[in-house]
């Protein structure tokens, strides 16, 4: 097998050792670290391996966890269905704004992507009867049962997002390793060589899009139903911000930086917040550090350090 | 803005914060440093103190509640302490910010269960943080009591877990304002509020409420959340109202009473506000001038009245709050009154629900959460300084008296107290029938 995957593999084994050796706190916050590292991985392939840097993934994650926790709620749909429903309508979401989106290109991208989102969230608000406001939906423990796994157990929604995660990691390792992936790096490192070459780069553009918000309705939709709780908060530019940090941190156009990044910032708010109450400075300090003296994120100095070839 | 605190948990080796009460108890040397501390308890079953996990709003829009009702449960759990405690054991406080955002919140409920391993979790404001948070502290089996005002409790979203023994919530102040407005003030009303959830509590209960009394609510005008002036809106309102209700919360709020106030002129409509709409705000602020004749309605009256209980004087001394419920380390720092006391009800809801239940550790969560579903009657005491309430166990939902003050000569004078009955409403959930 190749170098690559086993390496890759080897984190996910080492995942699952984790399920039986974290105390009980590292334990869940792995679990969540997990589920959003999906969005984290999301964003990377747009951001990272595309070079298009969007302000609204916010509104992708919103679109799978209202996607799932939607028809829970109002027609107790089963998780594994209302799963894929959460899938799809991000999917969906994903595709429509990246067509209209993707009609600029920069600035001006990142601010049709944010006003986008901006307006998905106003819709969520706006739409309290279904949606539930500003005050969200609780997805019942009851109904958080799929084929007699109670994914609202510690060890089932660890192993859930285990599978989320492991899923979204290999997924987006063969899409880079792939022909199309090796294009959307192209477009990202000289967009006019790559269409004078004869690529259609706005269809591969758009891929890149609806790849993104799939992964990011996967983190959403999972998040929703691991966790018990869909709210419009999700749906907030500050969620659009986290996984440009997530991955910034982690290391942008690395597959493993998204992990990396997610895990790092929340154990940096979670250490910083039990040594100070001024954590947000010190987290913004060490953002800035990092930012100055590393970056490529913890992924761009492995690469620099250790494995040149990293993908 | 001057932000002394009055008390801070490094003041009292009773009630110290997370991180000091992390230091305390890690440290082996700071057990000889307490040792007159830990005599006192001597007597207890278990000398180990109980550990109650404080949700703080520290930052985020919540930070200026979060602040007030940090300073509030300490100042409870400082006069617990003093009167031996729970179960003579000492409490203590572990404190950690959620940011007012749901998501840290979840977390937050994760890591006082799993990691500061405390009997239970308490102070919730922000009703989208509850939500966020209720379903874990279920999940986790540990008891969340929130003081949120919002009517998520009560309508049965939550669980068993969740419970609401120290504030009433929003339907049933809502509910309790109706008999004033109409009897008082007048018969046509035009409502403006946020268009969001909370806003909607108040659309969706208050005009039946009216109708029950005789009047009628003539308009609904809904302000987006994003909104920043507010001019246009005031249009909307028809000529023949008689009352304005308004319930508006964030920063916006100033600028929206002063382009009232220059929207009307001197020819006003009466005007009735909640006072969530200027809470930790100094009335005296520049632009507020409007506000002079208007009403508003107080949880809990920020102004020391001519017929102040004795409880409301020992509460405001304890907390450090002066006769116009500002800081009496700082005159400027005006305190969430309304609503804070909330924390101090449900902090002596907590002791006298541990103490009917023999409450020793984690083991005996379920017997607390029924001990504290049996209260029923809580009268005004020192531990209750609000006023007399009424638990129910099966919503889990506390009910009690309101206040309607009058703003004059720049401060709230209480014109009308609610009666419990007022604001109650019938049962829309038993938590009793489900399962732990």
């Amino acid at each position: 097998m190749r170098r690559d995957y086993l390496v890759h593999g080897a984190l996910l084994a080492a995942l699952l050792v984790a399920h039986f050796l974290l105390p009980a706190y590292h334990h869940g916050v792995m679990a969540r670290v997990m589920v959003l590292a999906c969005f984290a991985i999301g964003y990377n392939v747009l951001f990272g391996y595309t070079g298009l840097l969007s302000l609204g993934h916010a509104l992708f994650f919103a679109a799978g966890m209202y996607g799932a926790g939607m028809p829970m709620h109002l027609w107790g749909t089963g998780p594994g269905a209302a799963f894929a429903m959460g899938v799809l309508a991000a999917t969906l979401v994903a595709l429509v704004v990246g067509a209209l989106a993707l009609r600029t290109a920069g600035v001006a991208f990142m601010i049709v992507t944010l006003m986008f989102a901006q307006a998905g969230y106003l819709a969520l608000l706006l739409a309290s009867r279904w949606t539930g406001g500003d005050q969200g939906i609780v997805i019942a423990q009851a109904q958080r049962q799929l084929w007699s796994i109670d994914l609202s157990a510690e060890g089932p929604r660890y192993l859930a997002a285990l599978v989320l995660f492991g899923v979204c990691l290999i997924a987006s390792l063969a899409l880079m390793r792939s022909r199309r992936g090796r294009v959307l790096i192209a477009i990202r490192e000289n967009e006019e060589r790559a269409r004078l070459l004869g690529y259609d780069t706005f269809a591969m553009k758009l891929m890149a899009v609806t790849l993104s918000g799939t992964f990011a309705g996967v983190a959403g939709a999972g998040y929703g139903i691991l966790f018990g709780y869909v709210g419009a908060s999700f749906a907030t530019v500050q969620y659009s911000i986290y996984p440009l940090l997530w991955v910034l941190l982690g290391g942008a156009g690395t597959i493993l930086g998204p992990f990396l990044g997610t895990l790092f910032m929340y154990y940096l708010v979670d250490t910083a917040s039990d040594l100070t109450s001024a954590y947000l400075l010190v987290v913004g300090v060490v953002l800035i550090l990092l930012t100055l003296f590393a970056p490529g994120g913890i992924g761009g100095e492995l690469r620099r350090r250790l494995w040149r070839a990293m993908p | 803005m001057p932000k002394t605190p009055i008390l801070r948990p490094e003041d009292t080796i009773h009630s110290p914060s997370r991180r000091a009460a992390l230091r305390t108890l890690g440290a082996g040397g700071a057990a000889a440093a307490t040792l007159p501390l830990w005599a006192r308890y001597a007597g207890a079953q278990s000398a180990a103190p109980i550990r109650l996990g404080f949700e703080m709003h520290a930052t985020g829009i919540g930070a200026a509640y979060g602040r007030w009702y940090e300073r509030t449960s300490i100042a409870a759990v400082k006069a617990i302490n003093a009167a031996g405690g729970i179960n003579g054991r000492e409490v203590v406080m572990v404190t950690e910010d959620d940011g007012t955002d749901p998501k840290r919140a979840a977390e937050v409920v994760e890591k006082f269960a799993t990691q500061h391993k405390v009997d239970l979790a308490f102070g919730t404001l922000f009703s989208n943080v509850v939500m966020a948070a209720a379903p874990r502290a279920g999940e986790l089996k540990m008891p969340y009591f929130v003081v949120s005002e919002g009517h998520h409790v009560a309508s049965g979203k939550l669980n068993r877990w969740t419970v609401q023994p120290g504030i009433t919530d929003v339907k049933s102040q809502v509910l309790a304002m109706a008999p004033f407005v109409a009897g008082n003030l007048g018969k046509k009303v035009t409502m403006i509020y946020p268009d969001y959830a909370f806003g909607y509590d108040h659309r969706d209960n208050f005009p039946p409420a009216m109708k029950a009394h005789g009047g009628e609510v003539i308009a609904q005008i809904a302000i987006p959340p994003t909104e920043t002036s507010f001019t246009k809106y005031f249009a909307k309102i028809p000529r023949e109202t008689e009352v304005i209700y308004h319930v508006l919360v964030g920063p916006a709020v100033l600028t929206f009473v002063k382009e009232m106030g220059e929207f009307f002129g001197p020819s006003r409509p009466e005007i009735f506000g909640f006072i969530d709409s200027i809470e930790a705000v100094d009335l005296n602020s520049p632009g507020l001038e409007f506000l002079e004749g208007t009403y508003f309605w107080e949880g809990n009256p920020r102004y020391a009245q001519k017929d102040q209980t004795a409880f409301d004087k020992a509460y405001r001394k304890a907390v450090g709050v002066d006769d116009n419920g500002a800081s009496v380390a700082d005159p400027k720092d005006v305190s969430t009154y309304a609503h804070m006391f909330g924390c101090w009800e449900t902090l002596y809801i907590i002791k006298q629900g541990m103490e009917a239940a023999g409450y020793k550790d984690a083991g005996d969560r379920q017997k607390l959460i029924e001990a504290v579903e049996e209260i029923g009657k809580i009268p005004a005491s020192d531990q209750h300084p609000q006023g007399d309430k009424v638990f129910n166990g099966k919503t889990h939902q506390v009910f009690g008296h309101q206040y309607v003050s009058k703003v004059a000569k720049g401060r709230l004078d209480v014109v009308h107290t609610s009666t419990i009955e007022d604001g109650m409403y019938p049962d829309e959930v038993d938590y009793t029938t489900q399962s732990f």
